[in-house]
């Protein structure tokens, strides 16, 4: 398949590259068939190693003694009892390892053990090694650890009001880690013309990611002054930074990182851990490898799940549901420390305007320390919240309005092409598609607010909500010109290819990805390509697996070098056929003359001559998202390559009585760009579906208040796998699912994100439903039985935070970047933004 | 804990015999895991919540976890790794990796586990009947749908049929 002429292609990583997203159907081979991936047959038998999997001669167990307090100071830890427990080899205390590490470069608020604070339960105090799992056990238990109490912050009302005593000596004032304040266009004048006004509060609880895996690690300093660290971990790339920056000065070249198989991460194994680098520090302290495994409880801890967040949204809309103003404020939990949460605060803010036109929009947004497990990422970022809040209420709208859900959606479709008031660059846009699909496939109009009742005397009820999400952010985590993902292939003169890359499966494929499509370009079989992923010391870096990233920047990557080899192939075989290299066709395992197709050789035979030309055959692609639009301080959170669409009508069946519920049938519709794996993209859909489902009806990462002579000390309500509802075989419901391809010019083969959008809709078609079916608005998620329950008793038949003046926090956001939207003729800066100081691109 | 006694004995697993010394407190989830290094067999909770431990013992499936080795000694033990014919995957084994049942995979070896104990004593099974025997088994990755559409492939093709995955499932609707 010749697909464009190479000649033609720019010889460095550009992000306007054709990545043939205009390729028909019909001519793809692998692109798009439900091949198996890569690794399927080991995963089916058990021979999928994972971290824990791993043992080495002469490895020690270690363990971490945790905090049992909220907030306290360490006044003294003595280990000698525990140091001489048969066994025992090493232990380490704060004091060992003071240089403090965090993903973001903003918040290095991190020890690998803590210094001289606690900050919630379950911060990592001591770890000790030994050469049985139970010694290490019993020598923490005779670890002595003095505390003084401080004032626990248990929530952002709390945090707000007490700027004392701060958990950290950053941040913006007090215990508030962050303020944003951006505005574009004219509220004012926004809300002028809106005909319609609606303000309600939100309050999203916490969820987690739950990955079925335990966090583990190996780590191994051998006697050659190496490290190695294998680590189920979604970000080697990053964690070989961290294991640099506290290991210092042993050099980061001597760090090897290999990010094994994860099982499970959903956003859970995206921060670099203490456990990783006190397993690392154990090591070099020891001599001898050292694993840590933790237990399902500290899971729980390690968290970095959905921040909890409350929420006030004003909208206003002409008397046909169009938005002319939106003045959103958010109010997030962070937990202990930073974490993800900049971002995570900006993302609350950034994508509302992605899946609908906002002509003036408000975005006001807190973050605060509290003494809880640190919030960060989990699959959909920062997003699903305000998406909850924004398609709860647009719902209310179109009922205040009597106009039907789904056509005030349509009528307020972001255009495909167009840039929002916030600047992200929206390009393929199938969201129209999904509404339509699954509002005909669920016969939303002959059945919504029909109350049917089920024969055990139910209520039916429909719900419909839409989402957008990213295909990977458009900026790295740590400031640098670099390239976002790289990709080397190697092709052996037995016909084999290798594809190297920094890219980490968590369970996604993205392994996969890379198969697939060198396969596609260089016409061979994606199953016979040799995939080496993940492993700092051998492959380039990926900046790894968040933010829906890798089949865009992965792909792209992969895209280049393959048709860079392609190219080679091709001049090796002209000359050996004596055809025009343009005229070769590479496929089904051949390299042939278009117009004489007799004319050819295999592809092993192609490489063969090829390398008996140009000796070693090896390429390079490399990927960068395309500059952003957005240039004010703040917007470099939401650009993307590009954005996935999704539309879904969830039917539940209520229990008018007791407010019990259940989901029986939901339609999903997920525009993906293209599928470049039609069975693998489904289940990352259902797998949403479920996850989403989770969330709607009853997790929650939810704490206890409990007093501890005279403190407060809060304590996960309910660290275990049974304790923590989730959904099991028996809540999925049916799914009918909708593959939406509206291939963006940005993706490989036009491919978008798949695998975090569908989750978003979830939330808040299930609580739409449920007031289709018995009128009550539960403005809170979890939308539990309970709340349901609670709502059909209330005089306003509403379950949620209160609208008045102890809604929301007091705050004093300052004032707000003003931003011109692209209408009022902006360009992209904010025209009140003191001047920024330029950072020097590394 | 750690100067335990250690006792010896001989586990038939997988049709193999294994000699093994361990502690007697341990569950059969580590001995097998730790002492024998079959580390198919995984672990998510190590509270009998996740159904990641299932395994075999004279065909019924358990959770290793909550059960001592010891109780296993003398019996018919099945891992994952002991599914496949030597390098031919079984029909069940098959279907879960066409249709991407294993996602991560790490709940895999457990599900593989009570779906062939389900399908060795029921040939069709409807869909409550495969609810009902994972029930006991979280997947965080799946949704479960490609699960339940693998057992059913692969009893349908277990009883001789010809049958194929529909198009909905893997293309969608
Ligand atoms: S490990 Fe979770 S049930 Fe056994
Ligand atoms: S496939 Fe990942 S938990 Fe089931």
């Amino acid at each position: 398949m010749v697909l464009d002429d190479p000649s033609a292609r720019s010889p460095q990583a550009k992000s306007d590259a054709p990545w043939h997203h205009d390729a028909k159907k019909e001519d793809l081979k692998h692109i798009g068939k439900p091949i198996r991936k890569v690794d399927a047959r080991s995963k089916v038998s058990g021979l999928t190693k994972f971290a824990d999997d791993l043992s080495m001669p002469r490895m020690l167990h270690m363990k971490l003694l945790r905090s049992t307090r909220a907030h306290a100071e360490i006044v003294s830890i003595d280990t000698a009892k525990a140091a001489a427990l048969p066994g025992v080899k090493g232990v380490l205390t704060g004091k060992d390892m003071p240089i403090p590490f965090g993903i973001l470069p903003v918040s290095q608020d991190e020890h690998a053990l803590c210094q001289d604070l606690v900050r919630f339960v379950g911060d990592p105090v001591v770890a000790i090694a030994a050469t049985e799992e139970e010694a290490a056990w019993d020598a923490c238990r005779l670890v002595d650890v003095q505390y003084r109490e401080r004032r626990t912050i248990g929530g952002v009302h709390e945090a707000a009001d007490h700027p004392e005593p701060r958990l950290h000596d950053y941040g913006v004032r007090g215990n508030i880690h962050r303020l944003e304040n951006l505005e574009f266009g004219d509220l004012a004048a926004g809300f002028q013309k809106a005909e319609h006004v609606r303000e309600d509060t939100f309050f999203f609880e916490g969820n987690t990611h739950l990955p079925m895996e335990q966090h583990a690690t190996l780590a191994h300093f051998d006697k050659d002054g190496k490290l190695t660290v294998w680590s189920s971990t979604q970000t080697p790339h990053y964690l070989h930074r961290a294991l640099a920056r506290v290991l210092a000065p042993l050099p980061a070249h001597h760090i090897r990182v290999v990010a094994i198989q994860n099982g499970g991460g959903f956003g859970g194994k995206s921060d670099p851990f203490n456990h990783e680098i006190c397993a690392a520090k154990m090591s070099m302290l020891t001599g001898r490898p050292v694993k840590i495994a933790l237990t399902r409880e500290e899971v729980f801890w390690c968290h970095r799940g959905r921040h909890p967040v409350l929420m006030r949204s004003k909208v206003g809309v002409t008397k046909t549901g169009r938005i002319t103003a939106l003045d959103f404020h958010s109010y997030l939990d962070g937990g202990a420390y930073g974490s993800y949460g900049t971002a995570s605060t900006f993302y609350t803010g950034a994508l509302q305007t992605v899946t609908y036109a906002v002509e003036n929009y408000h975005f006001r947004g807190a973050r605060f320390f509290t003494n809880k497990a640190p919030c960060g990422p989990k699959r959909g970022h920062g997003t699903p919240q305000p998406r909850f809040a924004l398609e709860v209420q647009l719902d209310k709208i179109a009922c205040d309005l009597g106009l039907d859900p789904a056509r005030i959606r349509l009528d307020n479709l972001a255009p495909r092409d167009s840039l929002t008031a916030n600047f992200l660059r929206i390009g393929s846009m199938g969201l129209g598609t999904c509404i339509e699909k699954v509002v005909a496939g669920s016969r939303w109009k002959e059945r919504r607010g029909k109350k049917e009742r089920t024969a055990d005397g139910r209520i039916r009820g429909l719900g419909l909500a839409c989402s957008s999400y990213l295909s990977g952010a458009g900026l790295p985590i740590y400031w640098n010109g670099l390239p976002h993902s790289g990709v080397q292939l190697k092709l052996d003169r037995s016909g084999l290819v290798t594809a190297f890359c920094g890219s980490t499966d968590i369970g996604q494929g993205s392994d996969s990805v890379l198969g697939w499509i060198i396969g596609e370009v260089l016409g061979i079989d994606p199953l016979g390509i040799k995939v080496v992923t993940s492993d700092t010391d051998l492959t380039p870096v990926d900046l790894g697996s968040y933010s829906s990233r890798v089949t865009v920047m992965t792909g792209n990557a992969a895209m280049q070098a393959a048709e860079r080899a392609r190219d080679i192939l091709a001049k090796g075989v002209a000359e050996k056929l004596g055809v025009p290299a343009n005229r070769l066709v590479f496929a089904d395992e051949k390299v042939f003359d278009a117009e004489d197709p007799k004319k050819g050789m295999t592809f092993q035979e192609a490489v063969v001559c090829t390398e008996a030309k140009f000796g070693t055959i090896g390429t390079v692609g490399s990927y960068t998202p395309p500059a952003t639009a957005a240039k004010f301080r703040g917007g470099g959170v939401g650009p993307s390559p590009s954005y996935s669409y999704s539309a879904a009508v969830v039917e539940v069946e209520v229990d008018p009585e007791t407010g019990v519920y259940r989901v029986p049938h939901v339609w999903m519709a997920h525009d993906i760009g293209r599928a470049l794996n039609a069975a693998v993209a489904m289940g990352q859909i259902e797998g949403s579906v479920y996850m989403g489902l989770g969330e709607a009806m009853m997790e929650e990462m939810a704490y206890r208040d409990r007093s501890h002579k005279g403190h407060r000390v809060f304590v996960h309500k309910i660290p275990s796998l049974l304790e923590y509802k989730s959904p099991s075989a028996l809540e999925m419901p049916t799914v009918t699912t909708y593959v939406v391809e509206d291939p963006d010019k940005n993706g490989p083969f036009g491919a978008k994100e798949v695998g975090q959008g569908p989750l978003l809709p979830m939330m808040p078609a299930v609580a739409n439903a449920i007031f289709d079916a018995v009128g009550v608005r539960v403005d809170e998620i979890p939308c539990s039985f309970e709340k349901v329950f609670a709502a059909l008793q209330a005089k306003d038949k509403r379950y949620g935070p209160s609208l008045g003046a102890d809604g929301v926090p007091t705050v004093d956001f300052g004032d707000s970047l003003k931003i011109k939207t692209p209408w009022q003729g902006g360009d992209g800066t904010a025209w009140n933004e003191p001047k920024r100081e330029k950072k020097a691109a590394k | 804990m750690t100067d335990v006694k250690k006792v010896l004995a001989t586990f038939l697993v997988n049709g193999e015999p294994h000699e093994v010394a361990f502690a007697p407190h341990k569950t059969l989830l580590e001995v097998l895991r730790e002492e024998m290094n079959l580390t198919g067999t995984k672990h998510g909770c190590e509270l009998g919540e996740c159904g990641a431990c299932t395994v075999q013992v004279d065909g019924t499936p358990i959770l290793s976890c909550l059960s001592l080795a010891v109780d296993a000694v003398g019996k018919d033990v099945r891992t994952v790794e002991g599914l496949a014919k030597g390098s031919e995957l079984t029909p069940l084994q098959h279907c879960f990796a066409d249709l991407g049942a294993a996602q991560c995979g790490y709940c895999t070896p457990g599900v593989l586990m009570a779906a062939d104990a389900l399908l060795s004593c029921n040939k069709s099974p409807t869909r409550d009947e495969i609810k009902q025997a994972l029930a006991g088994n979280l997947c965080r990755c799946t949704g479960y749908l490609k699960i339940f559409e693998a057992v059913e492939l692969a009893a349908a093709r277990m009883r001789g049929e010809k049958a194929q995955p529909s198009k909905e499932s893997i293309h969608g609707s």
